[in-house]
């Protein structure tokens, strides 16, 4: 980049790629903690009817399957979805 | 805050165009993921009864199908609405 890397600390500029890459981390993780809430929630509901003393071993392997259907089903989803809006794009065009 | 030292390539106030292109391009991505965060959480309780070792093609084609008429009731609606309040309106 021309320019506008400079060394740290030398004054209010910061790197354009630096501002970039933060941004694209910051959101990345947004998304990641949307999933991990969204995933904990659903399938505590799916896998814990009756919450004992402890996790059952059961109850273990149920979490591990709903965890992986349901980044499963977001695959899905997305794909759907993209075509919708890859089929509207079409359209208007 | 300091005026004389310019921010990312831009003069005064200005943005890099570089920048802001990035930004909305990201904050697009973004709105997306946000939206199949809210699908995905909508479908899954409608097309998911016990996870199983794996999604099978009924549960998926309901995940799709799922999307498709989400899309079509919130344009239904939106289009509804704006009828009713043009003839409601002055």
């Amino acid at each position: 980049m021309d320019g506008f890397s400079q060394p740290p600390g030398s004054g209010g500029t910061v790197d354009k790629g630096q501002i970039m890459d933060q941004v694209k981390t910051q959101i990345a993780l947004a998304n990641a903690q949307e999933l991990l809430q969204k995933m904990t929630d659903k399938c505590f509901k799916k896998c814990i009817t009756k919450p004992g003393t402890s996790l059952a071993s059961s109850e273990q392997k149920c979490v591990e399957m709903c965890m992986d259907r349901y980044m499963e089903a977001w695959n899905v989803v997305s794909k759907a979805y993209n075509a919708k809006l890859q089929m509207e794009r079409n359209r208007l065009t | 805050m300091s005026f004389d030292s310019s921010p990312v390539g831009g003069q005064e106030g200005q943005i890099d165009p570089e920048l802001r292109h990035f930004i909305e391009i990201e904050s697009q991505k973004a709105k997306y993921q946000a939206q199949v965060h809210s699908f995905t959480d909508q479908c899954w309780d409608k097309c998911i009864d016990k996870p199983g070792s794996k999604l099978d093609s009924k549960t998926e084609t309901c995940l799709v199908n799922c999307v498709g008429r989400f899309i079509d009731v919130s344009l239904t609606i939106a289009n509804k609405f704006q009828k009713r309040l043009e003839q409601g309106g002055h």
